[in-house]
């Protein structure tokens, strides 16, 4: 099933952390399996944030060498970075295997990003200047609290709760996604896309990365592909509403923008509320009611409709 | 009985790949078994009595056990406040009863129902008023997809816009649409009748038995076997009565309305007479 949900404040930076972690928390009976956020904070042009994971969760449980193989792949990405000149400013970890880099680097962002993850069960989850890309295994409350995000503030943000019902609940599985290789773009999906591999194959000759067997994934990397062709954001996903076949909702976000499309069909909810200062969707009602304290107006996108707004 | 064995178009045409066998006409219900019409279970309320459930801190299950409780204390009229757009609320009423709510609900709202007045001030999400069999829902706002699905009785009514899929597999009763609705609207509709004031979306009336819908707005496309129809003088009675009933108005007046019926031409038409497909459907 799975609930996604996005809000972006219009002029100004807002507890954004703790307010997708209600939204989605509201959401959780829609998919318990695992949780993600996409958070937007205050944009600098002098340096990169870079989230990514040396392990599933579930490897920890595996074996008695896995501490030893995280610390040697960390080891390894810090190694890399530092061969291409890559200047870690700030370090932070939430766990033991997913880890936060702040990081300056004038050289081929694309090149530094494929030699990391060149280095054996090492995923970027999110590369940007603005976005943070989190995302594990539990609720909101949990993964909010592992993380420490209920104090994140920013202008948008976008997140989901997944039911897994074509991969693995696992952590490369779990949505956001990350736009592969395009700084601060992500995206969430609720439904089932049917032309996946036809897609996939087509994308992948194309020179894209694919982590999961994630159908969502592709809506990511299709995105990341009309952008590269020239396509502005609004371009590619009205491109994607007749190219992708299937039942489905996604947001993207970018640096400054959110979008949302739902395909032609509308099999797959959405409920938009619309202010000057802030725009919040969100799969139920139930998730948008969660930030407000008094009675609002929403209403469903129609089929076929796609709106992008900016912060 | 129907005549199973005649031949029809269809046939000629090569769609049919079986004959239907014959099936039962039965009497479901007789006015002199009054059993049939009311509910073992049902409660004897009195509308002047009021009561009112603040619903901020409670979940669904809470909410409509409460109900049922105050309907067991006689209570006939009922005010939800902050209902948070929580999900299955009001469900599964079969009972006479007024019931408000103050604000939103989410899906599945007053699903089940068989009597009640119902009245929300918000919105309402998926699916709202799902299996209706009678009584009458009225939504101040907009409402969500699958708005009306299989409804068998009763009026309801949506003052603002709906979602794709309204009405869908509806059996009976009637739907008013205050704005515009989404594609697939009245999709395998079987009796009944639907009122858009508005526009309506892609694929209107597909694959529709049986049913009318009446359109004041734009169609975006007519679905499999939905036709225009012509419409009458007893249609825009029916129609100045029926929306007059809820203040609301055609915008370029009843008379200029669309109306739309199924063409039968589906294979499932001539196999069947009129009684005989009440009990098939």
């Amino acid at each position: 099933m799975c609930g996604i949900a996005g809000l972006i404040h219009r002029g100004k930076a807002a507890d954004i952390g703790q307010e997708m972690t209600s939204m989605l928390q509201a959401l959780k009976h829609r998919g318990p399996d695992s949780t993600g956020f996409a958070l937007y904070g205050p944009p600098a042009s002098d340096r990169y944030i870079m989230r990514f994971k040396v392990a599933e969760q579930e490897d920890l449980r595996k074996g008695f060498d896995i501490h030893h193989q995280i610390r040697q792949r960390k080891a390894t990405v810090d190694e890399r970075m530092a061969e291409f000149d890559a200047k870690i400013i700030e370090e932070d970890t939430a766990t033991e295997y997913a880890y936060r880099y702040i990081f300056s680097y004038s050289g081929d962002i694309r090149r530094l990003i494929d030699y990391i993850e060149d280095i054996k069960n090492v995923e970027i989850l999110s590369l940007g200047r603005a976005l943070e890309l989190i995302k594990d295994l539990g609720d909101a409350d949990g993964v909010s609290t592992q993380y420490d995000l209920r104090g994140f503030k920013g202008t948008h943000a976008i997140g989901h709760t997944r039911m897994a019902t074509e991969s693995d609940v696992d952590i490369r599985s779990a949505h956001p996604y990350w736009a592969y290789p395009f700084a601060d773009v992500s995206v969430v999906h609720n439904g089932q896309l049917t032309n996946y591999w036809m897609f996939r194959r087509s994308l992948e000759r194309r020179g894209h990365r694919f982590m999961s067997n994630c159908d969502s994934e592709l809506i990511a990397v299709y995105v990341a592909d009309q952008i590269e062709r020239g396509n502005d954001l609004e371009g590619a996903m009205r491109r994607s509403i007749d190219e992708l076949d299937g039942v489905f909702t996604y947001l993207v976000a970018t640096s400054d923008s959110l979008g949302m499309a739902k395909d032609v069909m509308a099999a797959k909810p959405m409920v938009l509320y619309e202010s000057e200062s802030l725009i919040a969707l969100a799969s139920e009602e139930v998730a948008i009611r969660s930030i407000f304290p008094h009675e609002i107006d929403t209403f469903d996108p129609y089929e076929g409709e796609v709106r992008v707004w900016q912060n | 009985m129907a005549e199973l064995n005649k031949e029809h178009t269809s046939h000629r045409m090569g769609m049919h790949t079986e004959q239907l066998a014959g099936r039962t006409q039965q009497v479901f219900f007789s006015p002199s078994e009054e059993r049939n019409f009311t509910y073992r279970s049902g409660f004897d309320v009195d509308f002047n009595k009021r009561a009112e459930i603040d619903a901020d801190k409670m979940d669904g299950k809470a909410v409509n056990l409460e109900i049922r409780r105050l309907m067991g204390e006689g209570y006939g009229t009922i005010v939800i406040k902050n209902p948070g757009a929580k999900h299955s609320l009001g469900v599964g009423i079969l009972n006479r009863l007024q019931l408000y709510f103050e604000g939103s609900l989410g899906y599945f709202g007053v699903g089940l129902i068989d009597g009640p007045n119902v009245r929300i001030s918000g919105r309402v999400g998926w699916s709202c008023a799902e299996n209706m069999m009678s009584g009458t829902v009225i939504i101040e706002k907009n409402a969500g997809s699958t708005f009306g699905a299989a409804i068998r009785g009763g009026d309801l009514v949506c003052k603002g816009d709906v979602g794709s899929r309204t009405g869908i597999d509806m059996k009976g009763g009637t739907i008013i649409v205050g704005g515009r609705t989404g594609i697939f609207t009245g999709f395998m509709m079987q009796r009944g009748r639907m009122i858009i004031l508005g526009d309506a979306g892609a694929n209107l009336g597909d694959s529709m038995y049986d049913g009318t819908i009446y359109v004041g707005g734009k169609i975006a496309s007519l679905g499999v076997d939905a036709v225009r129809g012509e419409m009458t003088d007893l249609d825009a009675q029916w129609l100045k009565r029926k929306l007059a009933i809820y203040g609301l108005e055609a915008p370029n007046g009843v008379e200029n309305m669309t109306k739309i019926v199924a063409g039968k031409q589906l294979w499932n038409y001539d196999n069947l007479e009129p009684t005989e497909k009440k009990l098939v459907l």
